[in-house]
């Protein structure tokens, strides 16, 4: 039962991250791409995460999971920013 | 179990080559910094999943740190040095 | 099943990792080609992992993620923009001058001759099993050792020689870097989003890099590693334009700076006065010692690597009444100015570096 639920997960995360990827491929602009590029894998990596607990429940390691998770979250988000910050920039640029 | 998480690995590991593309061809240097984020994202799952997979509890650090410092990539590109304020 | 997938997996790796290598080096981009190397380190760190060398894996993830990118970018900013301009960036071709054909069949044949050699010892080392190596005397020494990570005991203590020279050459690279005048100018401040984000990732890192190093004794971890993370969160701070990075001035800075190599022979030299081998740790005090000097290497690498990244010698930070820490000078003043400027920082610049440290938290 919990080994089907992270089979559900696990397989779900490494889809959203191959979405991801093809959406990085196939978006016509940078914007677009920064979207769809942190959206999918930041899901897909929280998907990873919670399949992977299941399979190892020891707090520490829980802990540290969920600490991998959040701070992929908050990087991706700031990163995601800060490049498109930039072109945003290099455009007006003359 | 195992093959699943192995599985899981190989779709990551591919959709790391898929942004290979996009920082080999991307025509600005803001698409191969985006494709670097993601070859950092995708790290960070791979490495669970090997964690998962070869019974190293270490790895899960290593994806720590490469959680923590992945946006100091992304800032040293984008930094606007001080005397930019002064054009 | 999973043994096919793990082959592809690593086919993926391989080719992933030459591409990238071959693309960082083809490129006629500086910046492209440092994108490509952080990328390139990225990928590596993943094929120690799955090379099951977890020790490697968090150096290379520290270092070649994180800081070699942010150093590259930082220097090579620093080539191409001497002044302001005005205008687009501009792309920095390189300017190689051709090289005549006898140096370059000189070159070409030492690169042969030399992955040649590479390849030949993959070789040899491929013929002989893992009981012909080092590893069987290491298990067999472990208890002894004072720490149960093998890697951490062949570095701090069945080989602490190598690492003390290590530290040493690492002090030698600090006196090199502040060697090269004044630091690199800094960077604006930043946004409300970065901002945020440095808020808590600087505490965490802190607290990582003190994880990382008490768990070096059991675990994959260690001084080295502990020294990369802590770095980072100065170079974090620097990236954000604060000027305050929590690096310490003056007579701190140097001793903190000799910390490791310092360490290294204030516990040798007191294990000779007290009759044993230089840095032969009695067995019963082996592991707080190497904890002691793996403290103190952790601060000496990080500072080098927070140096480095600053670029030269760190400049006074004058603080206003209120504790904030007015925006750097400019760059391009001429000399004659800032020469007047210096004698008015140098008298403020004491009360100024007390109130820095006692506001570190301002700062």
């Amino acid at each position: 039962m919990i080994d089907g639920l992270s089979f559900l997960l696990i397989g779900a995360g490494g889809f959203f991250y191959l979405a991801g990827s093809i959406g990085l491929l196939r978006l016509p602009d940078l914007y677009s791409r920064l979207h769809a590029l942190t959206k999918a894998d930041n899901l897909g990596l929280g998907l990873l995460v919670t399949g992977s607990a299941l399979q190892l429940p020891e707090p520490l390691i829980v802990f540290k999971l969920l600490l991998i998770w959040l701070a992929v979250l908050a990087a991706s988000a700031a990163s995601a920013h800060l490049i498109a910050r930039h072109a945003r920039r290099q455009e007006a640029r003359p | 179990m195992n093959e699943l998480i192995a599985l899981a690995a190989l779709a990551l590991m591919l959709s790391l080559l898929l942004g290979l593309m996009r920082v080999l061809r991307g025509p600005s240097a803001g698409d191969r910094m985006l494709a670097t984020q993601l070859i950092g994202t995708a790290g960070v799952g791979t490495l669970l999943l090997l964690s998962l997979l070869l019974d190293q509890p270490a790895l899960l650090d290593v994806a720590l740190i490469l959680a923590l410092l992945a946006a100091v990539a992304a800032a040293a590109f984008t930094g606007q040095r001080q005397e930019a304020r002064h054009d | 099943m999973s043994a096919t997938s793990l082959l592809v997996f690593d086919g993926l790796l391989l080719v992933s990792m030459v591409s990238l290598a071959w693309a960082a080096l083809a490129s006629t981009d500086e910046r492209r080609s440092v994108i490509l190397f952080m990328a390139f380190g990225l990928v590596v760190a993943l094929a120690w992992a799955r090379l099951l060398a977890p020790d490697v894996a968090l150096a290379e993830a520290a270092i070649g993620a994180g800081l070699a990118g942010a150093l590259l970018l930082t220097a090579g900013r620093e080539q191409r923009q001497p002044t302001p301009v005005h205008g687009a960036a501009g792309v920095h071709k390189r300017h190689d001058a051709p090289l005549g054909s006898a140096l370059r069949w000189a070159v070409t044949s030492m690169s042969a001759a030399l992955g040649g050699t590479l390849a030949w010892a993959l070789a040899h080392a491929f013929s002989r099993g893992p009981q012909d190596g080092l590893a069987q005397a290491v298990s067999a020494n472990l208890p002894d050792s004072g720490v149960s990570n093998p890697v951490t005991a062949v570095l701090l203590n069945f080989r602490a020689y190598d690492t003390l020279l290590e530290l040493a050459v690492l002090l030698a690279a600090v006196l090199g870097i502040l060697a090269l005048g004044r630091e690199r100018p800094g960077y604006a401040a930043s946004g409300p989003v970065f901002d945020g984000l440095v808020r808590w990732l600087v505490p965490v890192l802190i607290l990582t890099a003190g994880y990382l190093l008490w768990v070096g004794a059991h675990a994959p971890g260690g001084a080295f590693q502990a020294g990369a993370t802590l770095a980072a969160a100065g170079v974090v701070l620097r990236l954000a334009g604060r000027r305050c990075i929590g690096l310490p001035q003056g007579t701190t800075l140097r001793i903190l700076m000799s910390a490791g190599v310092g360490m290294f022979l204030l516990i040798g030299l007191a294990l000779l006065g007290f009759g044993r081998p230089f840095l032969g740790y009695p067995a019963a005090w082996a592991g707080v010692l190497i904890l002691v000097i793996e403290s103190a290497a952790m601060v000496a690498i990080a500072v080098t690597l927070v140096l480095a990244f600053l670029g030269g010698r760190p400049q006074p930070i004058r603080v206003d009444a209120l504790g904030r820490a007015p925006a750097l000078p400019p760059v391009a003043a001429p000399s004659g100015r800032t020469r007047e400027a210096m004698p008015r920082a140098e008298s403020a610049t004491a009360e100024a570096l007390e109130r820095c440290n006692e506001e570190k938290v301002r700062c």
